[in-house]
């Protein structure tokens, strides 16, 4: 297929269409809903839920026997909210932590939803199988039906989360206050707990149980090395999220046998480990470069101030040292290295090969240094209390 | 007929898993006083201060606010809560969460509009943080995130301010600034009630003190009730000796 007629199937194919747009929707409702899943440290109780979801729907499929979305829809609900009830529940009751709790409820749900899955397979009839979709996912599978019943539930969640916007952010950030302003923290707590699951069960026809809650952690810890702004980072993570979901359907059309729920997944996982490393202020590679530049500027003060110190040792301070006696005295520094800089900016120069002696601008920039450092050590106190 | 006092605490009781944590406690907090509350790790303080708020329901017992119970009163009572209980990587300003003190006034669905903003950058110009209105606040040191945390609770313009451990661990400058405030909220008449660990500086900040140790060992005038004696009662006898060091002293720097 070349490039062209690619570009042209994502608007004719059915199926593509479908697809890309019921993804882009669900990673949308999973990446907003998942922001505030992170900040309320829940992140995990998302991988606890979507497993819970599993008997839920094999439940609903014996009882009903039917296979629309609609009802297993209903079913994955109610028994991933049950879930993530159990989970408060023990964790409040019980004496089990709540990193317990969410493995016990997960892998007792989970267990439970295989086997009920099993049982279906056999004693229902191979034709039925069609449910082991909801383990890893089967994307090709979404019809516009579904694809509007993800859009109307997705809306729902989002206009929610605009109209409890300021109580979300409270209970977010500090939930015994928000108690003391009177606010029914209880409520939305629930109520906000119910719209993650929701995100979660969106997804779960696309991207499957096991690997679901990736969608809700992802893109969520993506936005946050973005910004500082809850606002901006609940866009961003619904914006990060339905890119994943619309990229991972177009990539995953492009060849045989890439199945679109991990594929999916990846893509929401290369936003977040690209977002880790080279965010702004907080990727890792700026925090990196930032603490290289330091020590090697704290490694070139101290060699300095050390052979400073050693020249007033002798009657002639352009006595030379070794490297050995530099490195003796700070051990912990890349002495050779820090020495071959300071030599290239004339600042120290070495007589005999190996002999190190500071210049006269050596000096001056010594004491330039220890300035420097005295006024930076004492953090701007001019803010001083007003009356 | 007397008017009601700020508030009231009437054989208070309140247990987790059965052990008391707080054993019948009767207590008032009069109007225009500084009251620290003083006790051992475990005593019981900070659950003193929820038990108030309505956050934990006692065992036994009652708490009034100006005469009536909290739920009806909570307009007039601002809270600050210990500053290591919340995320402060948490991704707002300083700005943004002393508005958050007005949320209550504020209601459901209404969003904090230019007036809210305006007060909360008063409140922060009372405890010298203006300039950092905009920081995020994962970015400002332990005593100024202690003073946002002021600020917030004076933007709820209450009657009674409930505050757990204003004083731990921040810079003397951020101290300086609490203690201002707290002087002046009292000349506004406002009753302010702390939960204080340094017991060094209990007569040179409070007028009144709560000894705390699960039962309320005594309570009044700093002057009449931080006594060697009752700290030893309050800390156990051992701990008393070392007291009794500073006791005297404190009582007094009041001359």
């Amino acid at each position: 297929m070349d490039i062209i007629e690619f570009i042209t199937s994502i608007f004719t194919s059915y199926t593509l269409r479908n697809v890309a747009m019921g993804a882009a929707i669900m990673g949308g409702v999973s990446g907003a809903l998942g922001a505030f899943a992170m900040l309320r440290k829940q992140s995990l109780m998302g991988d606890a839920m979507s497993h819970a979801a599993l008997p839920g729907i094999a439940i609903i499929f014996i009882l009903t026997q039917l296979k629309t979305a609609a009802a297993l829809f209903l079913g994955a609900f109610v028994s991933a909210w049950l879930g993530a009830l159990l989970v408060m529940v023990v964790v409040r009751y019980t004496r089990i932590k709540a990193d317990s709790g969410l493995g016990l409820v997960l892998a007792v749900f989970f267990g439970l939803g295989l086997a009920l899955l099993s049982w279906i397979q056999r004693s229902m009839g191979a034709n039925q199988a069609g449910l082991d979709k909801y383990l890893f996912g089967r994307a090709a599978t979404l019809v516009q039906d579904d694809v509007i019943t993800i859009a109307i539930f997705g809306a729902v969640a989002i206009i929610l989360v605009v109209i409890f916007w300021k109580e979300f952010k409270l209970i977010c950030f500090d939930v015994d206050f928000a108690a003391t302003l009177g606010f029914p923290v209880r409520f939305l707590d629930v109520l906000l707990t119910s719209l993650i699951v929701l995100a979660i069960v969106l997804g779960l026809q696309m991207v499957g149980v096991v690997l679901m809650a990736a969608m809700v952690v992802a893109p969520a810890a993506a936005a946050r090395q973005w910004t500082d702004n809850l606002a901006k980072m609940v866009i961003l993570s619904a914006l990060f999220g339905a890119l994943s979901g619309s990229l991972g359907a177009i990539i995953s059309a492009t060849a045989r046998g890439l199945s679109t729920g991990p594929i999916i997944v990846l893509t929401a996982s290369a936003f977040a480990v690209f977002s880790l490393l080279f965010a702004p202020n907080r990727g890792l590679v700026w925090d990196w470069l930032r603490r290289r530049r330091n020590n090697r500027r704290l490694a070139a003060v101290r060699v300095l101030e050390v052979l400073h110190d050693l020249s007033q040792n002798h009657t002639n301070p352009q006595h030379p040292h070794p490297t050995a006696t530099l490195q003796a005295t700070l051990p912990s520094y890349a002495v050779p290295v820090t020495l071959k800089r300071l030599e290239s900016e004339g600042l120290v120069k070495q007589p005999t090969a190996g002999q190190w002696t500071i210049t006269q601008s050596g000096i001056r920039r010594t004491y330039q240094l220890f300035n420097d450092e005295q006024t930076s050590s004492s953090p701007n106190q001019s803010q001083e209390v007003r009356a | 007929m007397k008017p009601p006092l700020p508030i009231v605490v009437e054989d208070l009781t309140v247990a987790y898993r059965e052990e008391p944590v707080l054993w019948d406690i009767d207590v008032t907090f009069i109007e225009g006083s500084l009251t620290a509350i003083v006790g051992p790790n475990g005593a019981g303080k900070s659950t003193l201060l929820k038990a108030i708020l309505g956050l934990l329901t006692p065992a036994a017992g009652s708490v009034t606010i100006f005469g009536k119970g909290f739920k009806e009163q909570r307009q007039l009572v601002a809270y600050v809560p210990q500053r290591g209980s919340v995320d402060w990587d948490f991704p707002t300003n300083a700005l943004d969460v002393v508005m958050m003190g007005r949320y209550g006034h504020l209601g459901w669905f209404r969003r904090a509009g230019h007036s809210v903003q305006k007060l909360a950058m008063e409140a922060l110009e009372k405890v010298g943080m203006v300039d950092y209105a905009h920081r995020q606040i994962s970015q400002l040191s332990g005593g100024q995130q202690q003073r946002v945390f002021l600020a917030r609770a004076l933007v709820q313009d209450a009657q009674i301010y409930l505050m757990d451990e204003p004083f731990q661990g921040v810079d003397v400058t951020t101290e300086k600034a609490i203690i201002e405030v707290l002087h002046t909220l009292r000349s506004r008449g406002k009753t302010v009630v702390c939960v204080h660990h340094d017991l060094e500086t209990v007569p040179e900040y409070f007028d009144q003190v709560l000894l705390l140790n699960v039962r309320a060992i005594a309570s009044g005038p700093v002057a009449d009730v931080f006594t060697t004696e009752n700290l030893g009662k309050t800390y156990g006898a051992r701990k008393g000796v070392n007291l009794a060091a500073f006791a005297p002293r404190s009582n007094g720097a009041k001359n």
